[in-house]
This record gives structure tokens, sequence and C-alpha cells, in this order.
């Protein structure tokens, strides 16, 4: 014990140092992530900055960094050059309509998938999973004619009614279902005389709200920000979706870049908010879909 | 209850409750008859065609491998099949090397701010990509964009101007007017828009690492350095795999983001027109359905043997053998 004393003060100067050094490096890292941060989100708030500017501010040296007092004029532009009400209804209505139904096909084969034994069920199953590794591209030409075959072009319906039962939305609700769900309950269910769609209606959608929050939260943002296929079956400004009007609006020979940019920061606002108070269920979502997958 | 004829009531029960499955797991299978298997198969027999849709379905001409041989022979294909592995490239390979470092200090060092940072890294993964372009091209401005403007700046102070020796007489930089600097343009905004999802990958397969691990090897003396390249970087590889994997079939088929920053056009010289791009513009701009068709199977083709040339050197058969 004696022995060791020298030793030991040693070693409290050289913890000392290393907590120090810790602290050192643990401060570094907060500021090398934070920076990261700053840098990644700087494009966000140079949008809504510029949304405030007219185009010569925006253009200028040095670029503006703060808000300016060009939104009145920025929004009468914007309005001049598209419908731009008229584009965001679209896209409300089709990224709605298209989690809503997904939600509901999606679920529901989830529910067959996970609590049901019947003939053919895991090649049915693989198949499904086989459709997941299909590269969406190769559909686009097929896709473009059967929606003009059924015609359907420069409609809603185009765009939310192909993909109502995605593959991988059965496969996630398909996970969560057939850890949450217990057939004993189903079993109760039965002899209380309900039918399977009434198990499904009364029991399995109240238990499985938050995945289907998950599901919904990435089926809105995915629809959200759908840019091929609408490029590909809408053609009128009135039928447009906010991204292909946004791209109509930079297009243009005499481009307004101070009514674009507030249109983009208006066009990313509703998911902005969205990942706001739910970024931990969308990650979570996203990565856990993949990951699974 | 016991007579031998069942009541109605009951048989209907039966049926529902035999019948009900195949019902629920059915509208995936319609719909992807409707708008997967069957537009699949119309268009390998599509890809043999010479055909414009405006004229209706009865212009259809068989050409046999025509579209495939034009394409071969095509130099644009070639161009446009080298700039997408190359942003694929230079836009993915970044990715990993940022995202596993970051991954792994957010894990290890930070607790308190790890979900707030996580989440500001995630955020341009999931904003539109014509929202994001739209905010890129004013920021690769030529006279007064931002990166340009900082460029400048960063080239003129004495302490980082050794950096921007290179470049300092090429300014400003005509990032999108200029062949050169298309594809790197684009790849800046790639890599801008997808590190963080892949961030958020390795976040989740670190999070899986036993603390006793990083605790055993503190006891035997290994500093941060060591930890990171003897533990984590071996058990991170499934994740490292599988995220390469996502990169790869992800980029070839890149599209929005050219598209939105060349107008359309992939830019001068086709600098910045991907496979994907140059497909669109074949079968919808130029109305050639047949080869538009042929290039999408190309396509297909190219990015299955990527894939498989990534799994047999990096998947399971490849590194895995050696342990």
């Amino acid at each position: 014990m004696q022995a060791t004393i020298p030793a030991s003060t040693t070693e409290v100067r050289s913890k000392r140092q290393s907590r120090f050094n810790g602290r050192l490096t643990k401060g570094l890292l907060y500021l090398l992530l934070i920076a990261v941060a700053l840098v990644t989100l700087f494009p966000f708030y140079w949008m809504f900055v510029s949304a405030t500017h007219t185009q010569s501010d925006i253009f200028s040296a040095p670029p503006p960094l703060w808000l300016g007092d060009a939104l009145e004029r920025n929004y009468g532009s914007l309005l001049e050059r598209i419908p731009f009400w008229r584009n965001l209804w679209n896209s409300v209505y089709v990224a709605v309509i298209a989690t809503v139904t997904t939600l509901f096909f999606c679920s529901l084969g989830g529910f067959g998938f996970a609590m049901y034994q019947f003939r053919y069920k895991n090649l049915l199953f693989g198949l499904l999973v086989i459709t997941l590794m299909i590269p969406g591209l190769l559909n686009i030409i097929p896709y473009f004619l059967i929606i003009q075959f059924l015609g359907w072009l420069n409609q809603p319906i185009a765009l939310w009614f192909p993909g109502m039962a995605s593959a991988f939305g059965i496969f996630l609700m398909r996970q969560y279902i057939a850890s949450s769900i217990s057939r004993d309950l189903m079993d109760a269910a039965r002899i209380d005389g309900a039918t399977e769609f009434r198990i499904y209606r009364s029991i399995v959608v109240p238990l499985i709200k938050p995945a289907l929050g998950t599901l919904g939260l990435l089926t809105f943002i995915g629809s959200w920000n759908s840019f091929m296929g609408p490029l590909v079956v809408l053609r009128s400004r009135e039928a447009f979706t906010l991204p292909l009007a946004l791209r109509t609006l930079e297009g243009q020979i005499q481009a307004d870049w101070g009514a674009i940019m507030l249109g983009t920061a208006l066009a990313v606002l509703p998911l902005l908010i969205i990942f706001v108070f739910a970024s931990r269920q969308v990650i979570e979502g996203l990565t856990a879909g993949s990951i699974k997958g | 209850m016991s007579s031998p004829q069942l009541p109605l009531s009951v048989r209907l029960d039966r049926f529902q409750r035999r019948f009900a499955p195949y019902l629920f797991v059915s509208p995936f299978f319609i719909l992807f008859a409707i708008f997967g298997l069957f537009p699949t198969l119309f268009s390998i027999y599509l890809s043999f065609q010479a055909w414009n849709p405006v004229q209706g379905l009865g212009t259809m001409r068989f050409v046999g491998v025509e579209n495939f041989a034009f394409l071969l022979e095509d130099p644009w294909f070639w161009q446009a099949l080298g700039n997408t592995f190359w942003i694929a490239v230079v836009s993915g390979l970044p990715q990993h090397l940022v995202a596993i470092p970051l991954a792994f200090a957010l894990v290890m060092g930070v607790r308190s701010l790890r979900h707030p940072l996580t989440a500001a890294y995630f955020l341009p993964f999931i904003t539109s990509a014509v929202a994001v372009s739209i905010v890129f091209i004013t920021i690769f401005g030529t006279h007064f964009g931002v990166l340009n403007q900082l460029i400048g700046v960063l080239a003129n102070w004495p302490l980082t101007a050794w950096l921007f020796e290179g470049i300092r007489d090429q300014l400003p930089i005509n990032w999108l007017g200029r062949a050169p600097y298309i594809k790197p343009a684009i790849s800046i905004l790639v890599f801008w828009q997808f590190f963080g999802f892949n961030v958020v990958l390795y976040s989740a397969a670190l999070m899986t690492i036993p603390r006793e691990y990083y605790e055993a090897a503190a006891v035997d003396g290994a500093n941060l350095p060591q930890r990171f390249f003897y533990i984590t970087l071996p058990l991170l590889r499934p994740m490292i795999f599988f995220a390469v994997t996502l990169t790869i079939i992800g980029n070839l088929q890149l599209f929005d983001q050219p598209f939105l920053l060349t107008g359309g056009t992939g830019g001068s010289g086709q600098a910045g027109l991907t496979v994907a791009m140059y497909l669109y513009r074949t079968g919808f701009e130029w109305l050639d359905m047949g080869t538009a068709a042929a290039m999408s199977w190309l396509l297909f083709l190219v990015i299955g043997t990527a894939t498989f040339i990534h799994f047999k050197f990096f998947g399971r058969g490849g590194l895995e053998t050696r342990e």
C-alpha cells in the first residue's frame, strides 16, 4: 500500500490531465458537430432570407444574411406567375388521399400477412419483398402508358392510385402488427361474433396507431416531394403539384428569384413544421423501414 | 346448433373467415399486376419496337435489337453512363467517409444534443429535390452566388489561401454553365442532401455495439482512434455494406437533381446528363418510347451488375470469409 503512494499522486495528476484532455476533445467535438449542422442548415436559412429580398438583393455582394422587406412584392409576383394556392391545394389533395388510402390498404395487407396462415402465404410475401428491389425508374415509361391508357393523364388519381398498397408500407405494417397484436385477443373477438374485418377495425387499428403515424408521415412526405411521377403525367399549370409549379417558375425566361425563393420556402414550410414536431418518428420510420427491408 | 345442415349465418361466417386474409392482401397484388408486372412485361416488348406514342398503338413497328444496338453505339448514352458513375462516386463515397466519423462522434461523445444534431443533418433528406435544387441554383450563382463569394473570401484570406491556389484565377466559377463544373456542382448538392440519411443509418448501427467492448478496450489502453479502427469499423461492416448498396442503387438512378440544376437539358456539352435524364428525354421529349424502354433495361442491367460486383467483393462471400 505504502509503496503505491508516489505512484498514486502521478496517477491523480495524469487523471486530471486526461480529464482535461477529455473535456477539450469533447468541446472540439461539439464545435465540429455544430459547425457541420450549421453548414447543413444554411441553405434553409438562405431560402427564408432570400424569400424576403428582391432579385437584385439576392444576387449582391455581400449577400443578404438577414430578412429584407420585399416579402409582399415577392408574394404579388409569385401569384402573377403561377396559380400558387391552386398548386398547393393539388399537393395537399394528392398527399392526403395518398396517405389515407395507403394507411388503409397497407395496414390491412400487413394484418393479413402478420396474423393469418393461408395457402401460398410465404410465396406471396416473398414476391412482395422482391418487388421492393425493382428500381423505380424501370417502370416510368410503362407507368406513363398505363396512365394514358386509363385516361388519367393530368388527373390527381394518377399520382395516388398506383401506390396506395405499396410493398414498403405493407412490409412495415406487417413487422409492427406481428409484434403488437396477440392471436388470443383475436380469438376472443371471434367468440364474441366479430367478423375478420371487424377485428381489423376494432382491435388492430387502435393498437397500431404509432405505426400508422409513422407510415402516414412517410407517405405524406414522399407524395409532397414527388417530382418524376407528376412530371410525366401532369400537363396543365392548373393540375400541377407544387414541385412542378416551382420548376416552371424557375424555367421562365424573365425569372424572378425573389418570387421563386418565396414559393420554394412556402412549399418547404409544411414539411419543416411536421419535422419539427415529429422528427424522431420520421427518422426512425425511414431508417427502420430500410434497415429491415 | 348441432344440426347437420348448418344455418346460413354460420356458413357465411366460415366463408368470411376463410377468405378474409386473401381479401386483405389482394389489393397489393391487384395493383402490382396492373401498375408493376404488366408494365414491366410490356416494356420488355416495347424495347424491341419503334414507337411514337402520339401516333397511337397501331404505329408500333418491330425492330428487333435495333434499339439496343443504337444505344450501344450512341456516344450520348456512353457519356450519360460515364456522368452517372462520376456523380455516383464523387457524391456517394464522401457521404460514407463523412457519415461514419460523424455518427461515431454523435454516438460516443454527445448525449444531450444528439437528436437535434441528427435531425439537422437529416433535414435535407426529407426536403423536396425541386426545392433544394432551386436553393442551390442561387447558391451556385456565377457573379453573386454565395458559394463563389465564400470561395473568393477564403482564397484571399492568408490562412486558407493555399487551399485555393489552383482555382483562384478561375473565379468567379460558372458552376452550372461551364461543362467541367456541372458534375461537381451536382455532386455537392447530392452529397449535402443524402449524407444525413447515412449518418442516421450508421448511428443506429453504432447504438447496437455494446459499451463494454469500448470499456474493455479502454482498460487495455486503446485510444480513441484505435477504438474506432479496431472495434467500430469491423462491427460496422454489415451496415456499411447495406448503406453503400442503397447509395449505388439510388445514385445510378439519379434524376431530379441533375435535371433541375441543368434546366432539364443536361447542361453544356451534356456534362450533367445522367442515364435517367437521357431516358426521360428520349421517351418524353423526343417521343421515342422503344429506345427509352431499351435504355431502362440497359440501366437495370448496369445497376444489377454494379450491385452484384459490390455483393461479390464486399458482401458475405467477399470480406466476411476472412473471419
